[in-house]
């Protein structure tokens, strides 16, 4: 089935398209993450042009996270007030990214600057998420629990002037922490086309010491207001969301979503980080070798 | 139409007047417009014409034809990768004032057997002899070294196409090339030239033109994030959560 897409100007196999935004979808749903992550570099892979495949993804992990934001939400595991802090500062950080975007695509270092951020960011986070997976199902295998961690937060953030409550974290801490937070991962949104999920959810649980009930909701609900504000600035700044595609992800992944939720109910959570932690890992390690081996394209063309 | 047959008058009345020669070219097209939209993976344009002597019988004497096929040009950054402490990253770049966005030459015969490289540098018959138009002052080495590059991007996505022996011509007098156009093909007003080549002269030339534009829904979603990116935006957000939101409740019942 072949698709004309009006925005990146070429045609492209629908059926191909929509495998993959429910291949991303499944993740979404089993592990809360947005997973655009896969999305993007998939896209690109696939010959659609690197800017109409991040600003496109953004309203994809849009879709995917709604049902979630619901489900959370009736649940009560929503932290509105530190989701809000988190949510001003991923608008500030989608203006600040679409100007960086801006001044790197002026520069031709984009694609270079996406693929470095992907490598490092997939890296270390996949990194640490593998340990502390194997670390947990070493622990459930021996019996012998895990030692507690001695602080809440990170020092960093109690060294933060003004303090606000959040109660339902369960925090008594400067709001700036969530605000910077916020502000980098929309700097990441705008850049790599990603939720931040993957990005927020550990700092959330290590760098803020939230309640690991809220997380995944207070998570989701960041993510849902940040990438409906990438949306609108890449609509508005590189005119590169392209609908279509962008329908035929949904498509895929409301769908993989649910089914990807249904899954997780039945496996064991540390599993299901371990699996997620590898396919990260992955995604960098293919990243890092496009980096160090000679492109199949040396040249490149941009509009004056 | 009738401003073809009165062009062939006007051709014919100057080659009375001259008492020249040359053949006169009758060029066509198998369509004037090309519509990208739903459904459109690229398509084959049909050029095709016929060739006769002034006193219009069948030319005698043997012609070749080259058809050349020329999409809007642009103004381009063309950017090249080098490997930089390990990475490979965009490194050195030129700014190119005239690169054509599409551009397909088919011939008779392989150029270099019908023309000199003058005359094919004159008419731009060929990839090799396209005019980039380079800004500022760059050493020809590096200049030859990006076109090269520039070339060889466009002939691997069918943007540049260079097909020897495409035309064919029969019974001296009726010639037809078969142009493909790749589903990326840009927008625009393009050209269609065709030269009647003899002794490695061209002794006559003529064109025609060819619209490629989106259409229908494809040219309002074009348009309409072009210059309404606000409510565009709103559109594209109101989709995904709309059909987020419809996937949670078409689940939630079952």
């Amino acid at each position: 089935m072949d698709v004309y897409l009006p925005i990146a100007n070429l045609s492209v196999n629908g059926i191909i398209i929509v495998g993959l935004g429910a291949l991303t979808g499944i993740l979404s749903g089993m592990f809360g993450v947005g997973g655009g992550f896969l999305t993007t570099p998939l896209m690109i892979f696939y010959g659609i042009p690197p800017t109409v495949a991040a600003a496109s993804a953004a309203s994809q992990v849009t879709g995917a996270s709604v049902s979630g934001v619901f489900a959370h939400a009736k649940r009560g595991n929503v932290d509105y007030l530190m989701g809000s802090v988190m949510v001003f500062g991923g608008i500030v950080g989608t203006g600040l990214g679409a100007l960086l975007f801006n001044l790197l695509a002026r520069l031709g270092q984009i694609d270079t600057v996406i693929n470095i951020l992907y490598v490092v960011m997939l890296g270390s986070i996949g990194g640490l998420m593998a340990k502390e997976s194997i670390q947990a199902i070493r622990a459930e295998r021996s019996g012998v629990p895990i030692a507690a961690k001695k602080r809440r937060h990170h020092p960093m953030v109690a060294s933060l002037p003004m303090r606000w409550r959040f109660y339902r974290s369960g925090l008594y801490i400067s709001p700036l922490a969530p605000l910077l937070l916020g502000i980098f991962t929309g700097i990441l949104t705008m850049l790599m086309g990603i939720g931040g999920g993957f990005i927020l959810v550990p700092a959330m649980l290590y760098i803020l010491g939230m309640s690991a009930n809220v997380v995944v909701g207070t998570s989701l609900w960041q993510i849902l207001f940040t990438t409906i504000a990438t949306t609108m600035m890449h609509s508005m700044t590189t005119h590169a969301v392209d609908i279509v595609l962008a329908s035929l992800l949904l498509l895929g992944s409301v769908t993989g979503a649910q089914l990807g939720a249904q899954f997780a109910q039945k496996a064991s959570p540390v599993k299901l980080r371990l699996i997620l932690a590898l396919i990260v890992l992955l995604v960098a390690a293919r990243m890092a070798l496009g980096l160090g081996y000679r492109p199949d394209e040396i040249y490149t063309v941009a509009p004056l | 139409m009738r401003g073809a047959v009165t062009s062939v008058l006007a051709v014919l009345v100057w080659v009375v007047l001259c008492a020249a020669r040359d053949p006169i070219l009758v060029p066509e097209v198998s369509q004037h417009e090309v519509a990208l939209q739903q459904g459109f993976t690229g398509t084959e344009l049909l050029l095709f014409g016929a060739i006769l002597t002034p006193e219009g019988s069948r030319a005698a004497q043997d012609y070749d034809i080259v058809i050349v096929l020329k999409g809007p040009t642009q103004s381009i950054v063309l950017r090249e990768k080098q490997k930089v402490a390990g990475i490979w990253i965009n490194a050195d770049s030129t700014e190119l004032r005239s690169a054509p966005s599409y551009y397909a030459i088919a011939s008779t015969r392989p150029i270099k057997d019908i023309v000199d490289d003058k005359t094919a540098a004159i008419y731009e018959l060929g990839l090799k002899w396209l005019q980039l138009s380079p800004i500022g002052a760059i050493d020809p080495k590096e200049q030859t070294r990006f076109a090269n590059g520039l070339v060889d991007l466009n002939r691997r996505i069918g943007l540049y196409r260079e097909e020897e022996g495409g035309v064919k011509v029969s019974e001296q007098v009726l010639y037809q090339a078969r142009i493909g156009l790749p589903s990326r093909v840009p927008i625009g007003t393009y050209t269609a030239e065709t030269f009647a080549i003899s002794k490695g002269r061209v002794v006559a030339s003529a064109s025609s033109q060819v619209e490629v534009r989106k259409l229908g829904l494809e040219r309002a979603v074009a348009t309409f994030a072009e210059d309404y990116g606000f409510a565009y935006g709103l559109l594209a957000v109101f989709v995904s959560v709309g059909m987020g939101w419809l996937a949670g409740r078409l689940f939630a019942m079952r």
